[in-house]
């Protein structure tokens, strides 16, 4: 068990930390001069060469470049990826004041999305009508099929201007936070109701359910009391997949919803070339993916045990 | 008579001109069960014997209501005691099952819910059953009961495990627990014991004869296996093509067989026969003093499972096994699962490597050669796997799947002479031309082991190790592999490794025979000695589980075989 502990831990760790790295080639290393992103394109010329020394001094650009990593690497250690070029403000900082504000919109999408793929999942095997089940199952690429922006302007259009129920835009109080949720949490929807629909059929077929049919259960029953838990399971790895994507969906509903967030910080952040801070926000971005498939890694002994009796008396017999 | 009472009364179950249709187009049923019909009374143990594809594992679900939505009832009807339930909905059949009827399946490795606890299963089982006042201290009493009542002395420790923590044995007594948990009348068990080892096929169907004898209850047992049909039943039923072709009390069915089809079952179940099989060209010469052509000294593998905190387990798979196969003789090695058997064929041809012995084809060592030294062997000595259903490539035609290893070894150069050489094999396993283009999913099981087998031929070996070749096949099938073995080993000289768990299989095809447990050979000698005069205890049970053997004496079945198509050494 412990080891088991140790490698996910290990592995979650290793994910931040290439991250770490492959930032830092593409940035610090790979540009023939990394003092050239620090200005404006447009000031470049007019920089003096006592003020680019200035700089390539304060930046430790003039070191070398294992030096410059390995200093790097101690600062973001500590939590200290610098600070922001445009604004100067500690990146780390920076980024923490607008993270939880992506963390609640991407977790209530991923929660949301996991909702609805299970009840479609539920539906299509509950039901004893053939139309429902068809339905049930055309829904999911129904869902993949329409793009965030597409559906972002539609639900806008319903739920705000129309019927003024939501916000249009803002991110103040939890009202607010309704219909990016949903925007974000349809098209992910699609691929987990997907795979949760084929897993409850697949559930459904086995051994064990004939079982519970000749014990006398219905039909009901067996979905909730057998069906439900082992066709959850591969739920549970993809959703920790989706978080990832949810992240970098955020970018189009912050900026159609006009949400702070760390989507609309990186765009910004890109555009203005602003390099610590895009190295922060990669890194960031890492770590809190890594934690969720940890999480789930960890999650995953507690519901099937067949796993947690490998886990305690070492790997399966190979032959 | 005092059978009168009994015969007025209503059978515990009634089957009558069942007709089951499977969807196979949009409009287009295909019969899968016409018009069959069964009774079992109280107290009666009834088989239902057919092989693959006869039809009666869909007559039993028909008869349970578990029916796939793919099936339908054309006609006919079903009756418990009389009450017909034919066409009943989910909801009221969910108040028979159980409840009425037990039943019990075929795998228990897959039957059992995996990510519950064995206790927590038959409560449900006992809940379902036994709605109203009881509380939970009494449905886990009864729970408890049940499992003992299904052979289970350690039930308060099974009640608290999860299925993977027990074994095929264990687990099929928790789902015998499961079908008495209701009280049921009638169990029907379908292949129960199928997926479990002889000795432990013989414990669970030891019970469940005695449950028939002690509570009284029917039991209604489906098998393909006439062998254990013929052991335990008071009648039975042989299912052929969707129909009951034949029907009656044991003795009579063996004494005096109305159908051919039962007839030429009986005369397949390798149990039955007391001799080897004879090539169909005539007699077979081996000379008794042949050389070995396959030699495996003090083999020995471990697989290593690292435990808990550090702690290392050791499995021993194989320790210290010896092997001498002769040439142009069968050497089979027999054993129950975990003997360590498919470990030590997959060492012989280096699937897998030994920790330590030797093995030695001819006088050459293949333990120590590097890969084209090992490439070289391979063509001398070849593999035939268990399962032609899962070891044949899909997407391959039959005559790409055999041309394959003659390509891959650049034997043959032009295409012609490759066809003419793929044929030749294919002729070689009773196939023809009109197979070559032929993909696997379109051939029988039987046809699909053939095509293995041709395969495996292709490079001219000498020597052909068979991991269970015919076990996935039905009896009539696997006869007629078994004679096709027999039949090539008399034509090209062919020596056999062969490894199987069925001993009725060792008596038709093997010469030589090492019984096998834990990874140790616990005997080995000439199948005759072995049989007549086992030395080791272990032998002994094997021999003993073995289901119909009991009906090979003398007599009633030497007549009925007087006039079999397979001849056999007297």
């Amino acid at each position: 068990m412990l080891r088991y502990l140790a490698l996910k831990a290990g592995r979650a760790l290793f994910v931040v930390w290439a991250a770490f790295t492959l930032t830092f080639v593409l940035l610090f290393v790979l540009p023939a001069d990394p003092v050239d992103l620090l200005f404006d394109p447009a000031e470049l010329n007019t920089v003096t060469p006592e003020v680019r020394e200035q700089v390539a001094d304060g930046y430790g650009f003039d070191k070398p470049v294992l030096l410059q990593y390995l200093a790097r690497l101690g600062h973001a250690l500590t939590g200290d990826f610098g600070s922001s070029v445009q604004s100067g403000r500690s990146v780390t900082a920076t980024i923490l004041d607008v993270l939880p504000s992506t963390l609640v919109l991407a977790f209530g999408a991923l929660v949301l999305a996991l909702l609805i793929g299970f009840v479609i999942a539920l539906a299509a095997t509950s039901t004893r009508r053939a139309w429902v089940r068809n339905l049930a199952e055309a829904l999911p690429s129904g869902a993949v099929s329409v793009p965030v922006f597409l559906s972002g302007i539609l639900v806008l259009q319903i739920f705000s201007f129309q019927l003024g129920w939501f916000p249009a835009f803002g991110d103040q109080g939890a009202r607010s936070l309704v219909l990016p949720m949903i925007t974000l949490a349809v098209p992910v929807s699609g691929p987990i109701a997907q795979l949760l629909v084929r897993s409850f059929a697949t559930e459904f077929r086995s051994g064990y359910v004939t079982t519970s049919w000749a014990k006398g259960a219905t039909r009901g029953g067996i979905v909730v009391r057998d069906v439900f838990r082992n066709a959850s399971l591969p739920a549970l790895t993809i959703a920790g997949i989706t978080f990832g994507n949810l992240i970098a969906g955020s970018v189009i509903t912050e900026t159609v919803f006009a949400r702070q967030g760390i989507g609309r910080m990186t765009q910004a952040a890109i555009n203005t070339l602003d390099i610590p801070l895009v190295q922060g926000i990669v890194v960031l971005v890492a770590a809190s993916f890594a934690v969720i498939n940890l999480v789930v890694d960890l999650i995953y002994p507690l519901l099937d045990p067949r796993l947690r009796a490998t886990l305690a008396t070492g790997s399966p017999l190979t032959a | 008579m005092t059978d009168t009472a009994e015969e007025r009364q209503d059978p515990l179950l009634r089957i009558t001109d069942l007709a089951i249709d499977y969807r196979t187009g949009r409009r287009q049923w295909t019969p899968a069960v016409r018009g069959a019909g069964l009774h079992v009374r109280r107290g009666e143990f009834v088989s239902l014997v057919g092989e693959s594809g006869s039809g009666k594992t869909t007559l039993v679900q028909g008869a349970l209501g578990l029916l796939p939505t793919a099936a339908r009832i054309r006609g006919g009807s079903i009756a418990y005691s009389g009450v017909d339930v034919t066409g009943w909905s989910d909801q009221r059949m969910a108040l028979v099952r159980g409840n009425y009827v037990g039943f019990v399946p075929q795998d228990p490795n897959t039957s059992l819910n995996p990510v519950k606890k064995i206790g927590q299963q038959v409560i449900e089982a006992v809940r379902f059953n036994a709605p109203g006042a009881r509380n939970a201290a009494q449905h886990r009493e009864a729970a408890l009961e049940s499992l003992r009542t299904a052979g289970l002395k350690d039930a308060g420790r099974v009640f608290h495990q999860y299925p993977h923590e027990l074994s095929g044995g264990m687990k099929q007594r928790a789902l015998i627990a499961i079908a008495l948990a209701g009280k049921p009348k009638i169990v029907v068990a379908d292949e129960p014991t199928s997926a479990l080892d002889v000795t432990v096929q013989k414990v669970i169907l030891d019970h469940l004869a005695r449950l028939r004898e002690e509570l009284g209850i029917g039991i209604l047992l489906v098998t393909h296996d006439l062998g254990v049909a013929l052991d335990r039943s008071d009648r039975i039923l042989v299912m052929q093509h969707g129909q009951i072709v034949e029907e009656g009390p044991v003795r009579r069915i063996l004494e005096n067989t109305t159908h051919d089809y039962t007839r030429r079952l009986l005369d397949a179940a390798p149990a039955r026969h007391a001799g080897r099989l004879v090539p169909t060209s005539g007699v077979r010469a081996v000379p008794a003093d042949a050389a070995p052509v396959l030699r495996a000294h003090a083999l020995t593998k471990r697989y290593h499972l690292r435990g808990a905190r550090g702690r290392r387990r050791e499995v021993r798979a194989l320790d210290g096994a010896d092997l001498v196969v002769r040439k142009g003789t069968t050497h089979a090695i027999v054993g129950e699962s975990g003997a360590g058997k498919s470990t030590l064929a997959s060492i012989l041809v280096r699937f897998t490597s030994a920790d330590g012995g030797t093995v030695h084809v001819g006088d050459r060592e293949v333990t120590g050669l590097d890969r084209r030294q090992l490439r070289e062997i391979r063509r001398d000595l070849q593999f035939v796997f268990q399962n032609p259903f899962t070891s044949l490539d899909p997407r391959f035609t039959v005559g790409k799947l055999v041309a394959e290893p003659l390509q891959a070894f650049g034997l043959v150069t032009g295409r012609r002479e490759r066809t003419a050489r793929v044929v030749e094999l294919l002729t070689a396993v009773a196939l023809d031309e009109s197979h070559l283009h032929r993909l696997p999913g379109e051939l029988s099981g039987g046809q699909r082991q053939r095509v293995a087998i041709a395969r495996a031929l292709a490079l001219n070996p000498g020597i052909l190790v068979l991991d269970e070749a015919v076990s996935a096949l039905d009896v009539s099938v696997q006869a007629q592999i078994l004679q096709l073995l027999v039949d090539l080993q008399a034509e090209f000289g062919l020596s056999y490794v062969f490894v199987t768990h069925d001993l009725g299989v060792v008596r038709l095809i093997a010469d030589d025979v090492t019984v096998m447990r834990g990874g140790v050979v616990v005997e080995t000698g000439p199948v005759e000695q072995v049989f007549r005069a086992p030395r080791h205890a272990y032998t002994r049970e094997l021999l003993e589980a073995v289901p119909g053997a009991d009906h090979t004496g003398p007599g009633t079945i030497r007549a009925a075989r007087a006039n079999t198509s397979i001849a056999h050494q007297v």
